[in-house]
């Protein structure tokens, strides 16, 4: 009895704990119904763009950059995005640069993918948590140093649903399982479409630690370079904003044969690869190397 | 990315305003709280059919208690402190025993936001040997939502975590009558806990059991329906879910195993013809659509979480 009173002070400490967590994150303005219509009016919006972009103007997306949410975030833990170039890379006019940005999650930069004339398109297909109602945006670079926006209002999900993952140990087993699909019908010199799903539980690390009363290291993905026969496709700088298990769709411009291959690191400075030929295969079976 | 930053700033201020927190809070009372007694000592409180919302005051789930010769065991608490503290009125009506232990069959705050209405009955709170974690990973988001979606309502509610943890299966002893636990593999949640009252032989499912309710996925589609094939097995006179009402067992679980099968095989169907997750999620219908309550609230949500269980492959 003795150890389950101890157990028990501890567990009543840290739901205050948790609690203070939630008054604190409460009194922080969270974005209302007003702010819907009005990217522009996101306090963190504004520090976020001072940070990244000085003051470089922003023109609005329509014909560079489309970004697809759904309104509500069913769930949580998985909410798709799609960001759509609205014209194919080429050497006149391509997308360098695009920067998902989630206004009110912990850590707001989602992710910041490059693209190449190998790219063929700079769509990127990816999940992400909404831990609250929020803003996301797409802010694409093109090759003339412009800057173009597209953002969408998502609420949030019902009560029940929480941006953790599905089952931790699971993600912590399968640790580094890589898998690539490639879109069946391969036609050289076409843009095509190739998905990377890495098994990594890509943890916030909010979770706090009960016995030491610390908060456990986030552990996510940092870093995806895909290259096809060695020249850069997609790169991606990316952290816990994205889904357990990070997921990718993207195009690349296929020739005749030759592999496509991912290199993913972890902020623990874990490295994963993977590779798929493209001759015969339509589903590639992925090597995980440390 | 400035996440460090933040957390630390919000440790600092948590130390400042942990303690004055439970005295601020006023919680309303829930004026309706029925109780059946579908079998001597055993309490059933059929939760309304809803999501959690201010007109219901989160008392969305079924909840229950088991009286023994020495104690009570309460099943799950409700969606907030209103919820749990008309729960304790309606045992105190039932009996003068002490509640020495409160079970939560899984951490979604519909079934464990009333635990603070019994925390001054100093009982083991009793849970999956996962669902620590799970409450301090996902604690601080289901009390944010609720308190944004119910306002006032949710006054009082606060995470409290287990104290006894289960792996595997477990008995407790409430004085001449046993409950036995099962702890699950991952399938509703990562968290799921079954309750089994071996005198009445009442079946507690949690949410590894919707009746009417449309089944909800948070785990593992395949594993969920694991799991239902080893429930079916279980001998048991009624089975509780953890929504809807109960009937017979073990059919009344058939029409959640069946809405399950086809998510696996539409979901399925949709990542072999390479339909990405958001158009598989407006596209993957529900075909029973008329036999589920809470269909648009739910189905979508379980087509995401089954696909990105299933693009892995068995």
């Amino acid at each position: 009895m003795d150890v389950c009173g101890a157990t028990e002070k501890r567990a009543y400490m840290s739901s205050r704990i948790l609690c203070a967590v939630l008054a604190l994150w409460l009194a922080t303005p969270v974005a209302s119904s007003a702010q819907d219509n009005d990217p522009e009016a996101s306090a963190i919006w504004q520090k976020l763009r001072a940070g990244l972009f000085a003051g470089a103007p922003i023109e609005a997306g329509d014909h560079v950059v489309a970004l697809e949410t759904p309104k509500r975030a069913e769930d949580a833990a998985i909410v798709p995005v799609a960001i759509r170039a609205q014209f194919p890379q080429a050497s006149e006019r391509y997308i360098q640069k695009l920067w998902l940005i989630i206004d009110n999650n912990p850590s707001p930069i989602a992710a910041v993918f490059q693209f190449t004339l190998e790219s063929g398109r700079a769509d990127i297909e990816t999940r992400v948590r909404v831990e609250q109602y929020t803003h996301v945006r797409a802010i694409a670079l093109t090759n003339d140093g412009k800057l173009y926006m597209a953002a969408n209002y998502v609420k949030a999900s019902g009560g029940c649903s929480a941006p953790a993952g599905k089952d931790a140990a699971a993600a912590r087993a399968n640790l580094g399982k890589m898998r690539f699909r490639v879109d069946d019908a391969l036609k050289p010199g076409q843009p095509t479409r190739a998905q990377l799903m890495i098994s990594h539980p890509n943890d916030s690390g909010l979770a706090m630690d009960q016995l030491t009363r610390t908060y456990a290291a986030p552990y996510f993905v940092r870093s995806v370079e895909v290259r096809h026969d060695k020249k850069l496709v997609m790169s991606a700088e990316v952290d816990f904003s994205i889904s357990e298990n990070p997921n990718f769709r993207f195009y690349f411009v296929p020739g005749s044969g030759g592999e496509l291959d991912a290199k993913v690191i972890d902020n623990k400075d874990l490295e994963f690869s993977a590779s798929v030929r493209l001759d015969s295969a339509r589903v590639g079976a992925a090597s995980t190397v440390r | 990315m400035g996440a460090l930053g933040r957390r630390e700033l919000l440790l600092i201020a948590c130390a400042a305003i942990a303690w004055p927190l439970r005295a601020w809070a006023e919680p309303p009372e829930l004026r309706e709280f029925e109780l059946e007694n579908p079998a001597p000592g055993v309490y059933v409180h059929y939760g309304a059919q809803a999501e959690m919302a201010p007109r219901n005051v989160g008392d969305v789930a079924n909840l229950g208690f088991v009286v023994g010769q020495e104690c009570v065991a309460v099943i799950d608490t409700g969606g907030t402190y209103a919820v749990g503290h008309a729960l304790r009125l309606a045992i105190r009506r039932v009996t003068e025993l002490p509640v020495c232990y409160v079970i939560n069959t899984h951490v979604h705050p519909d079934h464990v936001f009333g635990n603070q209405a019994f925390v001054d009955d100093r009982p083991q709170f009793v849970g999956h040997a996962r669902l620590a974690e799970s409450m301090r990973r996902r604690g601080p988001n289901y009390l944010h939502a609720l308190m944004r979606d119910l306002g006032a309502a949710a006054q009082g509610s606060s995470i409290v975590l287990p104290t006894r943890s289960i792996e595997g299966v477990a008995r407790l002893d409430l004085g001449g009558r046993s409950l036995s636990l099962r702890a699950w593999r991952t399938a509703h949640t990562d968290t799921d806990l079954t309750v089994f009252d071996e005198t009445s032989e009442t079946l507690f499912l949690g949410d590894l059991g919707f009746v009417e309710h449309i089944p909800v996925v948070d785990g593992s589609l395949r594993g969920f329906l694991a799991a239902i094939d080893e429930l079916k097995t279980i001998h048991a006179k009624r089975a509780i879910p953890g929504h809807g009402r109960a009937s017979a067992w073990p059919s009344a679980i058939v029409p959640e195993e069946d809405y399950l099968k086809r998510l696996r095989r539409d979901v399925r169907a949709a990542i072999a013809a390479k339909i990405p997750l958001a158009r598989a999620i407006e596209s993957v219908g529900c075909e029973d659509a008329d036999h589920w309550l809470l269909v648009d609230q739910f189905h979508r949500r379980n087509v995401s979480a089954a696909y990105a269980e299933l693009e892995w492959g068995e």
